[in-house]
C-alpha cells in the first residue's frame, strides 16, 4: 500500500481520483496540510476548474511556493497539469508554478476541433519513460479541457486536436497528464500503476 | 485502426427512478430495466465511452437527484460520467460533482432560469456543464418542452430548439445533448435533420438522443450529421446492440471510435 497524498484544492473532483489510486492499492489521505503533503511517498495535484481560481487556492494555503521543493514522484492531472507550468493565460496571466517551461493557451476551435476537447484521443509516444511504460500508440485517454500545453523536450506523449498538444509530460520528480486517467478505464489505470511503482 | 482525432463517444444512458434504472417509450410507461452499478460496469465492461444518469423524476417532483448512488457509481467505474436530474444552483452541482460525477446536465432548471448556465460554467468551468434539450417538432418547428420526465406534467414551451441553443451556447454550456421526443424509443434512428440544423450552428460538442435502435442508426448520425457522441438507452438496455460488436462495426467503415478494450484483469 504506497501512501498518496492527495491535495484538496478546492476546486477539484477529488472523488473519483481517491477511487482510481485506492483501486491500485494505495493508501489514499486528501489533505491541504503541507506536513501531511511534505511526508508523503507520493503527490497528486488533481484539479478541475480554472486555472485563476485554483492558484488563488494555493496561493491561501501558503502551498505555491512549496510544493515546487517537493523530492518525491508529484503527478498533476488536468488542470493540475497545467499548474505546474510557468503561466496560463486562462482568466488574463495567471502565473503558475514553474516546474515546466511553457504557457498554457488555449485550443483552437474549429469545425473539425471542437472545443472544449472533451472525450476519448490517442495518445502519440514521443520519448520513453516508467510512467508510460504499457502505453503505445494504441492508448486511448479521456481528455476534458479547453486550454493545453505547448509540445516541448520534456513531452513524453502528445495528442492531437486541432494542433499537436502535451498529453504526458515529465521533468525529473515532476510528472503530469493533461487526461483524467481516473477516468481512462484501462489505460488511465495503467499510468496510476506507473506512478505508484515508481522508484 | 489507430485515428490521431478525437473519437466519436458511445454513450449508454440510464434513466434513473427510485434508485433503478428505467426505459419508457416516448417518456412513458417505464418498467425496470435493473439495478444501476450492475448497469453503470456492464457499459463500463462492454467498452461504453461515457454514462449518462438521469434522475427522470427530480424536476418534476421538485428535488435534487440523490446522491448516494452517484458517489457508488464514481467508486466503481473508471469511464467518465454524467448526472441530470433537478440541479438548480451551484450548491447542488457541487454536491454531485463531489460526489464523483464528471460533469452535470441541466434541462428544466436552465429553462426556468437560463442564467443557471451561466452561473454553472463560470463556477465549475464549461466543460463540466451539459445542457440537455427535449425537443420536439411541432407545426414545423422544433420546440423546446420541460419536466419530460413525468407526462402529467411534460410542458410544451414556445421557444424555439434553434434560439435555446444557440443562448445556451452563449450562457456557457460545453455540450448540448439534443434528444428528439418525436423518435425516442421508437429505435427507426436518429433524427437526422432535427441534428444537422443543431449541428450547424452549434459549436460545443452535440450528442444525439433519442431513436437509435440499430448499428447504421450510429453510422448515420456520425457521418451525416456530424455529432460529438451519440447517446441510447433501450437499445443497449435489451442487448440488441452489444457495444463491442457495434464498435467494430464503426471502426471498419472508417469512424473515429475509441477500439473496444480486452477483457480486464
Amino acid at each position: 500500500m504506497t501512501p498518496v497524498a492527495l491535495i484538496d484544492s478546492g476546486v477539484a473532483n477529488i472523488g473519483s481520483m481517491r477511487a482510481a489510486l485506492e483501486r491500485e492499492g494505495a493508501h489514499v489521505t486528501v489533505t491541504r496540510d503541507w506536513n501531511e503533503i511534505a511526508r508523503a511517498p507520493r503527490v497528486i495535484l488533481p484539479g478541475v476548474g480554472a486555472a485563476a481560481a485554483a492558484m488563488r487556492e494555493l496561493d491561501a494555503l501558503g502551498l505555491s511556493t512549496r510544493l515546487p521543493t517537493l523530492k518525491q514522484p508529484v503527478l498533476g492531472v488536468c488542470l493540475g497539469m497545467q499548474l505546474l507550468f510557468s503561466t496560463s493565460d486562462e482568466g488574463g496571466q495567471t502565473r503558475c508554478l514553474g516546474l515546466f517551461d511553457g504557457t498554457i493557451r488555449r485550443l483552437e476551435a474549429s469545425a473539425a476541433a471542437r472545443v472544449p476537447h472533451m472525450g476519448w484521443n490517442a495518445l502519440q509516444i514521443l520519448r520513453e519513460h516508467p510512467l508510460i511504460a504499457g502505453l503505445d500508440e494504441r492508448s486511448y485517454a479521456y481528455f476534458v479541457h479547453s486550454f493545453a500545453a505547448p509540445v516541448s523536450e520534456l513531452t513524453l506523449a502528445s495528442c492531437q486536436h486541432g494542433q499537436p498538444f502535451c498529453a504526458i509530460v515529465a521533468r525529473g520528480n515532476f510528472m503530469a497528464a493533461q487526461f483524467h486517467p481516473e477516468r481512462s478505464s484501462a489505460v488511465g489505470a495503467r499510468l496510476i500503476r506507473n506512478f505508484l511503482a515508481m522508484s | 485502426m489507430t485515428t490521431t482525432q478525437l473519437t466519436r463517444r458511445l454513450i449508454p444512458c440510464l434513466d434513473v427512478r427510485d434508485g433503478k434504472v428505467v426505459k419508457g417509450v416516448r417518456f412513458r410507461d417505464h418498467v425496470v430495466m435493473g439495478d444501476i452499478l450492475d448497469l453503470a460496469m456492464r457499459y463500463r465492461d462492454a467498452g461504453a465511452d461515457e454514462l449518462v444518469f438521469y434522475d427522470i423524476t427530480a424536476s418534476p417532483e421538485g428535488r435534487s437527484v440523490d446522491r448516494t448512488w452517484v458517489e457508488r457509481v464514481a467508486r466503481a467505474i473508471d469511464i467518465p460520467f454524467c448526472v441530470a436530474g433537478g440541479i438548480r444552483s451551484i450548491t447542488d452541482a457541487r454536491e454531485v460533482l463531489f460526489a464523483g460525477a464528471d460533469k452535470i446536465s441541466v434541462n428544466t432548471p436552465a429553462l426556468e432560469r437560463p442564467a443557471l448556465i451561466r452561473e454553472l460554467s463560470d463556477e465549475f468551468g464549461a466543460q463540466c456543464v451539459v445542457v440537455g434539450i427535449d425537443s420536439k417538432r411541432i407545426d414545423s418547428e422544433w420546440r423546446v418542452n420541460r419536466y419530460t420526465g413525468d407526462p402529467n406534467k411534460t410542458q410544451q414551451l414556445s421557444i424555439r430548439t434553434l434560439d435555446w441553443v444557440r443562448q445556451a451556447q452563449e450562457l456557457g454550456a460545453g455540450e448540448i445533448v439534443l434528444n428528439c421526443m418525436n423518435v425516442d424509443g421508437e429505435r427507426r434512428g436518429y433524427d437526422l435533420e432535427q441534428l444537422k440544423a443543431v449541428r450547424a450552428i452549434c459549436e460545443v460538442p452535440l450528442i444525439a438522443s433519442g431513436g437509435a435502435g440499430a448499428p447504421e442508426h450510429f453510422a448515420n448520425a456520425f457521418a451525416l450529421a456530424d455529432v460529438d457522441g451519440a447517446l441510447a438507452a433501450s437499445v443497449f438496455h435489451s442487448g440488441e446492440v452489444e457495444i463491442p460488436a457495434l464498435k467494430l462495426y464503426l471502426l471498419d467503415r472508417g469512424h473515429a471510435i475509441r477500439p473496444p478494450e480486452p477483457a480486464h484483469a
